[in-house]
């Protein structure tokens, strides 16, 4: 195997010698590479297509094409954030043929800063796990997340939910890094304020 | 540093990639605002939820079908 890293660099992901190999032709470091991922790949799927069939599909072509095209993978960015780049576009092509959505490209949907301007200043109750048994906590957060718009949604989701670095969730969606941080801030106060019907704490006399 | 000012150092303030003077305003201007102070907390917790429940759990049994489903047909493509 070349060594490409000199001392002192930075440390090499394991990933890398997985690629290597399964550029080789290596099946079953690809399949370690399936497993590591298969997980997030459906997740980042279903969050933007809010679709559980599609995110099945996607999650499968996202992978078989990263299969065809191991070859063309640089290493220039992670393994990971290469295959989520792969389950977006697959994600907002699904989007844009299904047109239930009435914007589905990372931009024209984000122009407007309606719905980001905090009006909701209630602290919220200290622990929504307490107040809500798990199906009815991730019923809600379904639905507030469902609300923002794909361009949002997607950007808080490989951020905020899959830990993406901003550098990695801007080469993922291929944008700027002042168009993700401006987008996060926006989805983050839209998710907010939304969340706050259901968290916020009430005074007394107020109904639950 | 008015509120408008305060948002848009929020993400920043997230990252803790905030220059230390920017910081020592935004902790002023926190002080002195109770509903930046409200903002701040409970966009912390939106963020906090969202992490600590998996929204869209994937059974082992659906994992299993589409792993299988992957691998069979990056195998295909394989031998074809």
């Amino acid at each position: 195997m070349p060594a490409i890293q000199s001392p002192g660099t930075e440390e090499i992901h394991p990933d890398v010698a997985l690629v290597a190999r399964a550029k080789d032709g290596d099946t079953a470091a690809f399949e370690q590479l399936v497993r590591q991922y298969e997980r997030q790949i459906f997740r980042v799927a279903q969050h933007i297509t809010q679709n559980r069939e599609d995110a099945e599909d996607i999650t499968q072509d996202t992978f078989l094409k990263a299969y065809e095209k191991l070859e063309q993978f640089q290493g220039n960015s992670k393994f990971s954030t290469w295959l989520v780049r792969i389950a977006v576009n697959e994600s907002l092509m699904r989007l844009r043929k299904r047109k239930t959505s009435k914007t589905v490209s990372m931009d024209e949907d984000v122009q407007t800063d309606e719905g980001s301007i905090p009006r909701d200043f209630a602290e919220w109750r200290p622990n929504p796990e307490q107040i809500f048994d798990q199906n009815e906590l991730n019923d809600i957060l379904r639905r507030t997340i469902q609300g923002l718009p794909p361009g949002f949604r997607t950007v808080f989701t490989l951020r905020d939910i899959e830990n993406l670095s901003t550098e990695e969730t801007a080469e993922a969606l291929g944008l700027s890094i002042p168009a993700v941080k401006s987008r996060l801030l926006r989805a983050r106060l839209q998710l907010r304020e939304r969340l706050s019907r259901y968290f916020r704490q009430r005074k007394e006399g107020q109904p639950a | 540093m008015n509120c408008t000012d305060f948002l848009s150092q929020l993400t920043d303030y997230f990252d803790g990639q905030i220059s230390p003077e920017l910081l020592k305003e935004v902790r002023t201007h926190l002080a002195g605002c109770h509903h930046c102070e409200v903002v701040l907390n409970t966009t912390r917790q939106t963020i906090e939820v969202y992490r600590g429940n998996e929204v869209y759990e994937i059974s082992d049994d659906l994992r299993e079908h589409l792993h299988s489903a992957i691998m069979a047909k990056c195998l295909a493509k394989k031998r074809a």
